[in-house]
């Protein structure tokens, strides 16, 4: 502080008017934000392992959980993850068809996983109200799932702006990475949840 | 990431230029991007929000002149209760010292001519608003939430279920609020600081807006959580907190804690950072302790989180953990004192000046201090579970958010007003603002202490008559509160419109929002500064002439 005085550069207006527009800083603004909102599960986390350890059965015995169909849509969602990256990577060499390409596979990986979801909720024969661990189950993967519905949205966005000439290049392409974080974020809470709903209640 | 600046640079280079030289009133009332006018725009709303839950004070400590309920209905008391915390929590204090001043300060401290985000500004000021309007509405739709501001399951999920709804979509609409704002801030500070500046040359109350950011990034989600709970156990039949189908209601209890006692920390973090620029400045001496101070609001930050189970030591909690949080709440007093301590120092052998912000800010030394060791001694789970949910907790939580946060932001106001509206503000109405504030909190808030100890409950609109006598001191002493504000308001009205002139740097302060006019132009400065010195350097001469502007130069 005091003593910095005399290592300041001396910087002329001229040179400060370069500065003046700032790098692209939205995605380390996203990046911040999903910190955030990773809280937010982690409290639901939380409080299913609260309830876990203070339950003799857990999940009771008339609301387990299946298996088969849920190891399914988490192969497809982690997989979009890796599809997703194909699309930037496209993009940051200028191959538009690429990322549309790419991107529209994952959207499709997408849709399939929230379609497997609504699927499972008509088939496991219990409901939100059934219980305490339904109560957990339903809130937890249905809150996943709307955010997993705003990355959707978020990528057929990019794709409904990639048709506008030029608007994606190998220059600025904020817009598919952030999306792809999004969808990064959607996968990694899926893969914590999938961990603690399906795979640690087997045990 | 190079290659995209420069390309992007001509598109937006000089992108300002297409708004006017000036903002017009009406562009207080839109979406508008300018930090400035979103700061403005925070601290005008807290500051009418501020008069609601002041209204809302003065019924109940009417109601509380006599023992017996005879003038609000039982419910509406509760009401008034609930909305008082959570209005002067929510929609006072963390907009204007958050929101108000942070919004309106950080950019032209670090030199920076907007915020990293500026629309995602301007979002998460218009979500206040709306949440403003739903507490107001939840008032005729049911008679107001009625569970406290804490509303702790199961009381808050079996009264006024619809506008125990509205509440806690209002809180999310808050919360949502300060997570963007966050955002902003840390991204601001981190990466739009002026070339010349390096962390530790960044004034006091970055460090502090920092710390307050990364709090709030971190506790409000977990507050989400909890409230989206609650909701679906008020609404959708879940029973996440209902004993009897198998819910736990202290998991509520953390969960919201986890959140609300960091939210301590949000509100008088900035206040710290308020307090780090205006002492220096009216005392005319460089601030003692520059790091211990920075890095003590990181340390407030991090221990911060790990201290909220002392509001639960009555909540069947475990030994161990009763154990583990005194220890770690007492600990929080360790950075806090390392503040306190600074000021002083700062304080010791300085050219005081008494104007009204510095009167504020030591004024806000002295209730500080009384709160803290209060809160010392609330933190100590023996302690604490005698007095706790007595007049005590009451007593200690106002002399730190009112002696401390309140007071906080009206020193920040008469410190940074001729910045804002390049306007004076009138020190001799000032002044008797601040001594009937300096009285009317004394006089509110000491004898709560003396009530808890004896054992009077909070949140009662009725008492034990042995209660009586202190009681109405603090009704009177309210009643000055209430007072109080009225000079604070004429001043603040008549010298925006009539004031003397301001000039850019009225306190001939060093940091850099005052290196511009009185109020900044649209982009803050035509040419961004340099940094010659550091923010506090009084006393020493700069040794290269800063952009040719003389109020750099100390006198």
């Amino acid at each position: 502080m005091q003593g910095t005085v005399d290592s300041t550069p001396v910087v002329t207006g001229h040179e400060l008017a370069t500065h003046e527009e700032h790098q692209d800083l939205r995605l380390l603004g996203l990046i911040t934000f999903l910190c955030s909102e990773f809280l937010m599960f982690a409290g639901f986390f939380a409080v299913f392992l609260v309830f876990w350890g203070s339950k003799a059965e857990w999940p009771p015995k008339e609301t387990e959980v299946e298996l088969l169909l849920p190891a399914v849509n988490t192969f497809i969602l982690v997989s979009s993850s890796l599809v997703i990256n194909l699309g930037t990577k496209a993009i940051k060499n200028n191959d538009l068809a690429g990322l549309r390409k790419w991107f529209g596979i994952t959207a499709a990986m997408g849709a399939v996983f929230l379609v497997g979801q609504v699927y499972e909720y008509m088939n496991l024969g219990y409901g939100l109200k059934t219980n305490l661990f339904s109560n957990c189950f339903y809130l937890m993967t249905g809150f996943h799932g709307a955010h997993v519905f705003i990355g959707l949205m978020l990528i057929l966005g990019v794709l409904w702006r990639s048709r506008r000439a030029n608007h994606y290049n190998d220059i600025t392409h904020t817009g598919p990475e952030m999306a792809e974080i999004y969808w990064h974020f959607v996968d990694i809470v899926w893969i914590v949840l999938f961990t603690l709903i399906y795979l640690l209640t087997l045990i | 990431m190079a290659q995209a600046d420069i390309s992007v640079a001509p598109v937006v280079a000089q992108g300002g230029h297409n708004h006017p030289d000036k903002w017009k009133w009406y562009d207080y009332f839109t979406f508008n991007v300018d930090h400035k006018v979103i700061g403005i725009q925070y601290l005008v709303t807290s500051f009418l929000f501020y008069l609601v839950g002041g209204f809302m004070a003065v019924l109940m400590r009417t109601e509380l002149a006599t023992p017996d309920s005879d003038f609000l209905t039982p419910e509406l008391y509760n009401a008034f209760l609930t909305n008082h915390g959570t209005i002067m929590i929510f929609l006072w204090i963390v907009p204007a010292a958050i929101g108000g001043f942070g919004n309106y300060l950080i950019p032209l401290m670090i030199g920076a001519r907007d915020m990293a985000f500026p629309k995602l500004n301007a979002i998460a000021f218009w979500l206040n608003p709306p949440a403003g309007a739903l507490l107001v509405v939840s008032f005729f739709v049911g008679g107001g939430a009625q569970a406290g501001w804490t509303s702790y399951p199961p009381l808050s999920e079996i009264t006024a279920n619809l506008p125990q709804t509205l509440w806690c979509l209002a809180l999310v609409l808050v919360g949502t609020s300060s997570i963007l704002g966050s955002v902003n801030f840390l991204v601001t500070i981190w990466k739009m600081r002026v070339p010349s500046m390096a962390w530790d040359e960044m004034p006091l109350f970055c460090w502090a807006m920092v710390a307050t950011a990364i709090l709030a990034l971190f506790a409000t989600p977990v507050l989400a959580a909890a409230l989206i709970l609650l909701v679906f156990d008020i609404n959708f039949g879940t029973s996440f907190f209902k004993p009897d189908a198998g819910g736990n209601v202290v998991v509520y209890q953390h969960l919201f804690w986890f959140y609300s006692h960091p939210a301590v920390y949000l509100m008088i973090l900035p206040i710290f950072g308020i307090m780090s620029e205006v002492i220096p400045v009216h005392a005319r001496k460089p601030i003692f302790g520059y790091k211990a101070i920075a890095y003590s609001s990181m340390t407030i930050c991090l221990v911060g989180l790990f201290v909220w189970v002392h509001h639960m030591f009555t909540s069947g909690t475990a030994p161990w953990m009763r154990i583990f949080f005194t220890i770690s709440t007492l600990i929080v007093a360790v950075p806090t004192g390392v503040k306190i301590f600074s000021w002083v120092a700062t304080l010791w052998g300085g050219k005081i000046r008494y104007t009204t912000a510095m009167l504020f800010a030591v004024g806000l030394l002295s209730m500080f201090v009384f709160g803290g060791l209060s809160g010392v001694t609330l933190g100590a789970a023996p302690f604490d579970i005698h007095v706790h949910d007595t007049y005590y907790v009451v007593g200690h939580f106002h002399y730190v958010l009112f002696g401390g946060s309140v007071f906080g932001i009206y020193a920040g106001i008469y410190h940074w007003f001729p910045k804002m509206t390049g306007r004076m503000l009138n020190e001799p109405l000032g002044k008797v603002h601040f001594v009937l504030t300096f009285i009317g909190t004394i006089l509110t808030f000491t004898p709560m202490h003396s009530l808890g100890i004896q054992g009077m409950p909070r949140r009662v609109a009725m008492y034990d008559p042995q209660f009586t006598d202190l009681n109405q001191l603090v009704t009177v002493g309210s009643y000055i509160l209430a007072v109080s504000v009225i000079p604070f308001y004429i001043n603040v009205i008549w010298s925006w419109m009539a004031g003397k002139e301001a000039g850019p740097n009225p306190w001939n302060a060093m940091t850099m929002e005052w290196t511009t006019a009185s109020p900044p132009i649209i982009e803050n400065w035509e040419v961004l500064p340099v940094l010659t010195h550091g923010p506090y350097d009084y006393g020493f001469e700069p040794k290269e002439a800063a952009t040719g502007e003389e109020a750099l130069v100390p006198k």
